[in-house]
C-alpha cells in the first residue's frame, strides 16, 4: 500500500490513535455493561436490606441499619446534630418540640446535652448492616428445597429424554437414505416455530381424560419424543463426523445401533452437552406448562411457578422477593460460568447454520 | 443436502442386475433402520403436533368446557364469528401485542447487534469477559428477571428512578415521578427493558455472524477509502441480513406468544388500563380461567393463522433485503 509519509505535526501518530480508540471503545463497553447490570446490583443490595430501610426515605443505597446507643439500659436513636458548625452523632435522649436532650455516645458520663431545634429535621446515622439472614429466610419461606427438588427432577428427567430422543432422530436424519426425508426434515423444523397454543387445548383435554393433569407426566412424557431445535443441532454435528469411521465399522459387521452407540455418541460429546444444557435450562425456566398442568398442586410446583406464587403473597417484602429471585438464578448462572464455551457454540450452531 | 451414504462405492464390480437387487435390499434395510431412528420424532409429531392441531380445529367448532364434557355442543362457526366480529377484546389484545413487538423487537435486536459490533471490535480490551457478563442475565429464569426489574423500576424505591433524579434533577421518584409499570405510555418500554436481559443468544449469534464476514471484503473497502460507517452499512449489515432475518422471524413468532411478564406482575389483569392484556394472556384467560376451551381453541387457531401470515409476509420480503452469499456459489 502506498502512503505518503506524514509531512507535518498535524497527523496524530498511529499508536496514539489506536490507544485513543481503545480507551474510547473499552470505556463505552464498560459504561454499557455497568448500566446493563445495575438491576443485578440492585437485586443483591436490596436482598440484604431490612424492610424498614426499604420503606424509609433518606436511607442510604447500601444495606444499612440505623445506629442506636444504649444508655442506662435503654436504646436511643442516633442523629446527626449540627452544632457550632460541626456535625455531631448524638443519641436522642428526650424529645422536645423546640429543644431536645441528647447524649454524646463518646462521652456519656457528661449526661444529657440540650440542643435547640426540632429533632424531626435531623437525619439518622446509618451503619452498614447487611441482612444475610434474608437469604435463609426467603429460602425457608418459599420452601425452596421442595421447589428445587421438583425443578431438578423435571429438568433432569426431561433432559435425559430430550437428549436421547434427539440423538436417535438426528442420527436417522444425518445418516440414512429415507424417501421423503427432506420433507420430513422441513416439517420437523417448522414445528420449532409453531405457536404452542394451537396444539395445547386438545393435548390438555386428553391428559385430563387420562388423569395426568395435576401430575408431572404431561410435562415429562413429550420430552421423550424429540424436539426440533435439539434434533437440528445434533444433526448438524453428526453430519460433520467423517463417514469413514461408520463405514469401516459397517464392513466389520456392526449394526447401525452399534455404530450410533460406539462411534457417533462418543464423538459428539460437545454437541450432546450443549443440547443437554439447553434443555436443562429451558426446563428450569419453563413456566407455562407447569402453570397449566400443575395448577392447584403447590407441592409439585417448580421454581418458576413457586416464585410467582411467592411474589403474589409477599409482594410487600421486596428484600425477600429479591433474595428468592437471586436464589433461583444462582444455579443456572454458576453452571453457565463453568460451561459457557460449549454453551455458546451450541447457540451459534442453532442460530447461524440455517 | 447430500446426506445419502455412499454405499454404491462398495458395490463396484458386481454385475448390473446383481447390484440392483442387492442395492434395493440394502436400501430397504437402510430405510427400515432410518425409520426406526426417526420413529420417536414421527410418533411425537403425530401425537403432539399433527393430531392435536386437527383436533384443535374441531374443538373450535364446539361449545366446550372440560369440567362438563357431556354438555359439549357442536355450534359450527359460532366461535369463529364471535372471535372475528363480536369479541372486541380479540382485536384489541392482538393490536396490543403487535404494538408491543413493534417497540420491543427493534430495540432489542438493535441492542444485540450493537453489543455484537462492540464485542467484535479489535479495539475493545477484555472482550471475552464482557461477552460472558452480557450473556449472564439470559441465564436467569425469566420469572426472576421480571421480579428483579420490577424492583429496580419501582417508582418510589427503584434505582432507575433514583439515578435519573440524581443525575438530571427531574423529580422521578414518588407518585408524580416516572411510573414505569403504571403509566400506559411507558409500560411497553419497561417490558422491553426486561427483554434486554434475554438478548444473550441474539448477541452471540450476531457475533458469530460478524466473525464469519470475509476479511477480504473489509480490506478491499478500506483500500477504496470506505470509512467505518460505510463499511458497516455496505458490508457488515448486508452480510448479516440472513442472521437478522432469522432473529426477526423468531422474534415475531415469540412475541405473539408473550405471556410471562404480564402474568407474573399483575396476574393478567392488563394493568395499566388493559395495556398488558396481550393475545396470549387473553387466550389463557378464556381457556384456563373460564375454561371456554372451544373458544380457546378458536383463539389458538387464529394465532396460528396470524403467525403463518406474518411468517409468509416476512419470507416474501426476504428476497428484497436478505443477502444469501451461498446463492452465488
Amino acid at each position: 500500500m502506498l502512503r505518503t509519509a506524514p509531512s507535518s505535526g498535524h497527523v496524530i501518530p498511529k499508536a496514539v490513535r489506536v490507544a485513543g480508540m481503545r480507551l474510547a471503545l473499552t470505556g463505552l463497553t464498560l459504561a454499557v455493561l455497568f448500566l446493563f447490570l445495575i438491576p443485578m446490583v440492585y437485586g443483591v443490595v436490596t436482598a440484604l436490606k431490612t424492610d424498614n430501610q426499604i420503606s424509609k426515605t433518606g436511607a442510604p443505597w447500601w444495606p444499612a441499619s440505623e445506629r442506636t446507643f444504649t444508655y442506662e439500659g435503654k436504646e436511643y436513636d442516633i442523629y446527626k446534630v449540627p452544632i457550632g458548625g460541626e456535625i455531631k452523632e448524638w443519641a436522642l435522649y428526650k424529645k422536645g418540640r423546640k429543644s431536645s436532650l441528647f447524649i454524646d455516645p463518646q462521652n456519656p458520663d457528661a449526661g444529657p446535652i440540650e440542643w435547640e431545634g426540632s429533632w424531626r429535621q435531623l437525619d439518622r446515622v446509618w451503619e452498614p448492616d447487611p441482612q444475610w439472614s434474608n437469604f435463609p429466610e426467603a429460602w425457608n419461606t418459599i420452601d425452596f428445597i421442595v421447589l428445587l427438588r421438583n425443578t431438578l427432577m423435571y429438568a433432569g428427567i426431561t433432559t435425559f429424554g430430550a437428549v436421547l430422543s434427539a440423538a436417535l432422530v438426528a442420527y436417522g436424519f444425518a445418516r440414512f437414505r429415507i424417501p421423503g426425508k427432506n420433507v420430513l426434515f422441513m416439517l420437523m423444523l417448522s414445528t420449532v416455530i409453531l405457536p404452542g397454543a394451537v396444539t395445547l387445548i386438545p393435548t390438555y383435554f386428553v391428559f385430563l381424560q387420562i388423569g395426568w393433569v395435576g401430575t408431572w407426566l404431561p410435562l415429562i412424557v413429550p420430552a421423550f419424543f424429540s424436539w426440533g431445535t435439539n434434533v437440528f443441532l445434533l444433526r448438524q454435528f453428526f453430519m460433520g463426523i467423517p463417514r469413514d469411521l461408520d463405514e469401516a465399522a459397517m464392513i466389520d459387521g456392526a449394526s447401525p445401533l452399534r455404530i450410533f452407540i460406539s462411534i457417533i455418541l462418543p464423538m459428539s460429546t460437545p454437541a450432546l452437552t450443549a443440547v443437554a444444557l439447553f434443555h436443562f435450562f429451558w426446563a428450569w425456566n419453563d413456566f407455562f406448562g407447569p402453570l397449566i398442568y400443575l395448577a392447584g398442586h403447590p407441592e409439585k410446583f417448580p421454581i418458576t411457578v413457586g416464585l410467582t406464587a411467592f411474589n403474589n403473597l409477599y409482594s410487600q417484602n421486596t428484600n425477600l422477593i429479591q433474595a428468592a429471585s437471586l436464589i433461583s438464578a444462582a444455579l443456572p448462572v454458576v453452571v453457565f460460568f463453568l460451561a459457557q464455551r460449549v454453551f455458546m457454540q451450541g447457540v451459534v450452531i442453532t442460530g447461524v447454520e440455517k | 443436502m447430500a446426506i445419502a451414504p455412499d454405499l454404491s462405492g462398495a458395490m463396484k464390480g458386481a454385475s448390473v442386475t446383481l447390484r440392483r437387487q442387492k442395492l434395493s435390499r440394502l436400501e430397504k434395510k437402510e430405510m427400515r433402520w432410518g425409520l426406526a431412528f426417526l420413529s420417536p420424532w414421527m410418533i411425537g409429531f403425530l401425537a403432539f403436533y399433527f393430531l392435536p392441531m386437527i383436533a384443535s380445529f374441531f374443538f373450535s367448532l364446539l361449545d366446550f368446557n372440560p369440567a362438563v364434557p357431556d354438555q359439549a355442543r357442536f355450534i359450527g362457526f359460532d366461535n369463529w364469528r364471535r372471535a372475528l366480529f363480536q369479541d372486541e377484546e380479540v382485536w384489541l389484545s392482538f393490536i396490543r401485542t403487535l404494538h408491543f413487538s413493534a417497540i420491543s423487537l427493534p430495540i432489542s435486536l438493535s441492542f444485540a447487534f450493537f453489543l455484537a459490533i462492540l464485542l467484535n471490535s479489535k479495539h475493545v480490551l477484555g472482550k471475552t469477559l464482557y461477552r460472558t457478563l452480557f450473556y449472564m442475565p439470559s441465564m436467569i429464569p425469566l420469572v426472576a428477571t421480571v421480579l428483579i426489574w420490577n424492583g429496580v423500576l419501582n417508582e418510589q424505591t427503584g434505582w432507575i428512578n433514583v439515578i435519573i433524579e440524581k443525575v438530571t434533577g427531574i423529580q422521578a421518584t414518588g407518585t408524580n415521578g416516572i411510573r414505569w409499570l403504571a403509566n400506559p405510555r411507558l409500560v411497553y418500554f419497561a417490558y422491553t427493558m426486561f427483554g434486554l436481559w434475554g438478548i444473550g443468544n441474539a448477541m452471540i449469534i450476531f457475533l458469530a455472524g460478524l466473525q464469519g464476514v470475509p476479511t477480504e471484503l473489509y480490506e478491499a473497502a478500506e483500500i477504496d477509502g470506505a470509512g467505518w460507517l460505510r463499511r458497516l452499512i455496505h458490508i457488515t449489515i448486508p452480510m448479516l441480513t440472513p442472521v437478522i432475518f432469522y432473529q426477526l422471524v423468531l422474534g415475531v413468532i415469540y412475541s405473539l406468544q408473550y405471556f410471562l411478564a404480564p402474568f407474573v406482575l399483575n396476574g393478567g389483569t392488563g394493568f395499566p388500563e388493559g395495556k398488558t392484556r396481550f393475545y396470549m394472556v387473553y387466550f389463557y384467560k378464556q381457556s384456563f380461567t373460564f375454561f371456554n376451551m372451544g373458544y380457546g381453541a378458536t383463539l389458538a387457531w387464529l394465532m396460528f393463522i396470524v403467525a403463518l401470515i406474518l411468517t409468509i409476509i416476512l419470507f416474501g420480503t426476504a428476497r428484497y433485503w436478505v443477502y444469501y452469499a451461498a446463492e452465488e456459489r
